[in-house]
């Protein structure tokens, strides 16, 4: 039950305070009462217990790959 | 225009030859045994779920933590839910995987149901807000369990509740917070550690200071780390490094889901809705600061005080050792019940029900 996963944002009700958010075709609507900082359309959220818990910062996920792709690089160099 | 996180970038998070390149370093810089604890059932189901606990080397040691929000859900505190399930009029809002866990007679929700009680399974608490909408004549009893990262949304749907005037929606607040369970846990001289995995989603709430003490007063290496192989591997590098270098520390390596203050504004929103209280966990036992109750004006969604019924300390089921298995001391297919009288068709204690349980993994992968 603790599960939580990252879904794209589809759309937002700023009215209901309720976004549709999507991963792999699965739908879900989910709450937006605790994000800390406003996503948009085309965001990924964290997604858990119906409830969007944070945006993913898109920057620090390549910025990590990018660590992780260096460290191979210089292995094979 | 900055690149967007789509499903490729996090695939990319299982990149079978970025797996190799860390699993190589992690073997040829491994100092010395390592046992390492990871607190977070979704960390324990994505270390046998990607085979890394086959493909790290013999001298790491893995170890299960208290980190499963059904497994560490007390006895009393399944007897007093089963208790508020045959009471009049109360419908049970739960989620799924409660439905299973045995009480002290050997009973649960599910068998509760069978024998008449009115039981619900939701998604999410404020879905539990729509069947007291759709229920007025009945109370709705919300079961929250789970850590930091659940107890901001049951704390969200109350606050809804009281703005709707929903004076039928009650919560029974069984949450747990993390950082004192793991001081009880180090504090245990029974339990031998070197370092700690800590909870990725429970750490988006509450941030990397809240575990400081670990590594000051614990000297524990502990990484909040992703559920992607990469991130766990990467976790046990920085693991290694930092026994490499005897200077032990808390890590960030989430950052990309983990601000380094967490979430104020969950935290706000728990705070106002809940304080700080001792709770029973299993395994456990009693730990001071370690629960959340109904604060002030927020206590009248209270079920056990509305309901009449209290949480006893009460004993294990006879022969199950889930606390040892929740606190690393005992490894679940040790436990003498493990895959003969316990399997998740017939679970004896909690660890086998939930999926993210300790045995329930063990059952599934490394049988």
């Amino acid at each position: 039950m603790c599960l939580a996963v990252p879904m794209e944002v589809k759309s937002i009700n700023t009215e209901l305070n309720v976004a549709d958010v999507e991963i792999a075709g699965v739908k879900r609507q989910v709450r937006l009462d605790i994000i800390d900082y406003p996503a948009s359309v085309g965001d990924y959220v964290i997604v858990h217990a119906g409830f969007a818990l944070r945006r993913l910062d898109r920057e620090d996920a390549l910025e990590t790959l990018k660590l992780f792709q260096e460290g191979l690089n210089l292995q094979f160099n | 225009m900055a690149p967007k996180t789509t499903p490729d970038t996090l695939a990319k998070f299982k990149d079978p030859a970025l797996c190799r390149n860390l699993l190589d370093r992690i073997r040829a810089e491994l100092p010395g045994p390592l046992a390492f604890m990871e607190v977070c059932g979704t960390h324990t189901v994505a270390i046998f779920q990607s085979g890394l606990r086959s493909l790290l080397p013999e001298e790491i040691r893995h170890l299960s933590g208290p980190g499963c929000p059904v497994c560490v859900t007390h006895e009393g505190e399944v007897a007093a839910f089963l208790e508020l399930a045959r009471k009049d009029n109360v419908i049970i809002a739960t989620f799924g995987d409660l439905m299973r866990v045995p009480g002290p007679k050997g009973t649960s929700l599910k068998q509760a149901q069978a024998e008449g009680c009115r039981i619900e399974i939701v998604y999410s608490a404020f879905d539990a807000l729509a069947l007291a909408r759709k229920h007025p004549e009945s109370r709705i009893v919300f079961l929250g369990v789970g850590f930091e990262t659940t107890a901001p949304t049951v704390a969200a749907t109350i606050k809804v509740a009281k703005e709707q005037g929903l004076e039928n929606f009650l919560v029974f607040a069984m949450h747990k917070l993390v950082p004192p369970a793991l001081a009880a846990l180090l504090q245990d001289p029974e339990v031998n550690l070197d370092a700690l995995i800590l909870p990725g989603h429970v750490s988006t709430i509450i941030g990397v200071e809240p575990y400081r003490f670990l590594a000051e007063q614990h000297g524990v290496p502990s990484i909040i780390t992703g559920f992607e192989p990469l991130d766990i591997l990467q976790a046990l590098l920085l693991i290694i490094d930092q026994r490499k270098t005897g200077r032990p520390q808390v890590v960030n390596q989430y950052s990309r889901a983990v601000a380094d203050d967490g979430n104020p504004k969950a935290r706000e929103i728990m705070a106002e809705v809940f304080t700080v209280s001792d709770a029973l966990w299993r395994g456990l036992g009693r730990i001071p600061d370690s629960g959340l109750a109904l604060a002030g004006e927020y206590q009248r969604f209270d079920a056990l005080t509305t309901l009449g019924v209290e949480v006893q300390d009460l004993p294990p089921l006879p022969g199950c050792r889930c606390g040892d298995v929740l606190k690393g001391k005992m490894q679940p297919n040790n436990c003498p019940l493990f895959s003969k009288s316990c399997t998740p068709a017939t679970p004896v204690g909690p660890c086998m029900v939930s999926t993210e349980g300790s045995c329930a993994a063990y059952y599934k992968y490394a049988l």
